[in-house]
């Protein structure tokens, strides 16, 4: 396998911890072998180490060290907010933060959902089961008449 | 270039004189700095009310007629007389001091805790189980109850230390608690002891029997009484999860695996 996310210009990264903790941005500009340029809607254009970066499998088509409008636009143009929201890594981070965001009688509450869905899981698959026990049964009972003829 | 913008302050305006102990501004040269007198929100604290206020003293001189011709008719004379005696030696006296009794000191709750909120109790004989928050007793600790008939917790006092404050809350401005639910209320009864009778001291020790504590028929009414009320609180409550909540309050709290309870919301 190759490797198909690169550091480049216009890709569109996820700062995983420090102060801008949580936020999307591009990168705009590559300064040096462990930092970039970052600048992003609702983020102000300023310099970030690369391990505090998580790169994301979207671009944007951006010039380097392209303006704070330009980059805003093509932001828009990509439609990274949406793509982002539908993908699989926002939507686990969502769930981890409703998770945590659950109080002592919401948990209980989640408890008890999981109770019923569980029973209702169990229910059916009792039946399947019972279905393929007596299925089983039969074709016991077909296989021994078989051996008593001979 | 516009106008020029004031940033904040970013050092503390008062410090220690290298390092002294001694500040380099006074308490009252503080209070100027921070102008804290032209704040509403402190004006409104240190608003003095009319009860505050210290009542005139009464006059000292009052003037009386006196009888006889020649005594002028009136004199001012004094309404408390001074003393016809001073003590030759100095007597001892109380010094002053600032120390407040128990009864007088000031019992503050946190603010999470309001009444209906349901606690978890973390310690004691009832640890673990949910209680709900009635109301908080003269000397600080907070009167909870189960309800008894959901979880078997009673009335009982317990410190605002040994408790969880969760988010959910019960609206329990109809539940009206009984007067006599004060902290003398749960005072211990202890059973008076008997004398051993002369030449058989000490025989009894091994006869006498510990006596078993016994529910009193006032607690059991008071029981009664709020629990009623505050089951009746819950059912009606106003929440969608009202269905829920008693079973809520049947369960105990239990951590499992990666729940940590610093980094929990309750």
């Amino acid at each position: 396998m190759t490797y198909t996310k690169f550091v480049e210009i216009g890709r569109v990264a996820f700062v995983a911890f420090g102060p801008e903790q949580g936020k999307l941005i591009a990168i705009v500009d590559i300064i040096d072998q462990n930092r970039v340029l970052a600048d992003g809607p609702n983020f102000r254009r300023q310099a970030l180490n690369l391990k505090t970066l998580y790169l994301t499998k979207f671009t944007i088509r951006i010039q380097h060290s392209a303006r704070a409008a330009s980059v805003k636009a093509a932001w828009a143009k990509a439609e990274i907010d949406k793509k982002w929201a539908e993908s699989g890594w926002a939507k686990r981070l969502a769930a981890k933060k409703a998770r945590t965001s659950l109080s002592d009688f919401d948990r209980f509450k989640l408890m008890k959902a999981k109770q019923t869905r569980n029973r209702l899981i169990a229910l059916e698959v009792g039946k399947l089961r019972i279905k393929t026990r007596k299925a089983n049964a039969v074709a016991k009972k077909s296989g021994a008449k078989k051996t008593g003829k001979k | 270039m516009g106008p020029k913008v004031k940033s904040p302050r970013t050092t503390p305006i008062n410090q220690e004189v290298k390092s002294s102990g001694v500040m380099r501004l006074s308490h009252g040269r503080m209070f100027h700095k921070r102008g804290l007198w032209l704040v509403e929100k402190w004006k409104k604290q240190n608003e003095k009310k009319p009860e505050d206020r210290k009542p005139k003293k009464s006059t000292r001189m009052v003037t009386k007629e006196v009888k006889g011709d020649k005594n002028g008719k009136t004199r001012t004379v004094r309404v408390n007389r001074f003393p016809r005696f001073y003590p030759t030696e100095d007597r001892p006296r109380k010094l002053r001091t600032n120390k407040k009794t128990f009864s007088q000191h000031k019992h503050s709750l946190r603010p999470s805790i309001t009444p209906g909120t349901v606690l978890i109790l973390v310690a004691g004989r009832h640890a673990g189980k949910r209680v709900v928050f009635l109301k908080q007793l003269a000397t600080g600790l907070l009167l909870v109850t189960g309800p008894f008939k959901l979880n078997g917790c009673p009335l009982r006092r317990i410190n605002q230390n040994y408790v969880i404050a969760t988010s959910t809350k019960i609206d329990i401005s109809k539940v009206n608690v009984p007067e006599n639910l004060n902290d003398a209320f749960f005072n211990r009864v202890r059973a008076a002891r008997r004398q051993a009778k002369s030449g058989e001291a000490g025989a009894e020790i091994f006869q006498q029997k510990k006596e078993e504590y016994k529910v009193t028929e006032e607690r059991k009414s008071a029981q009664l009484e709020v629990d009623k009320q505050l089951l009746n609180a819950i059912r009606t409550s106003s929440s969608a999860d009202r269905k829920l909540l008693v079973p809520y309050l049947k369960k105990k709290f239990s951590l499992s695996n990666k729940q940590y309870p610093h980094e929990m919301k309750f």
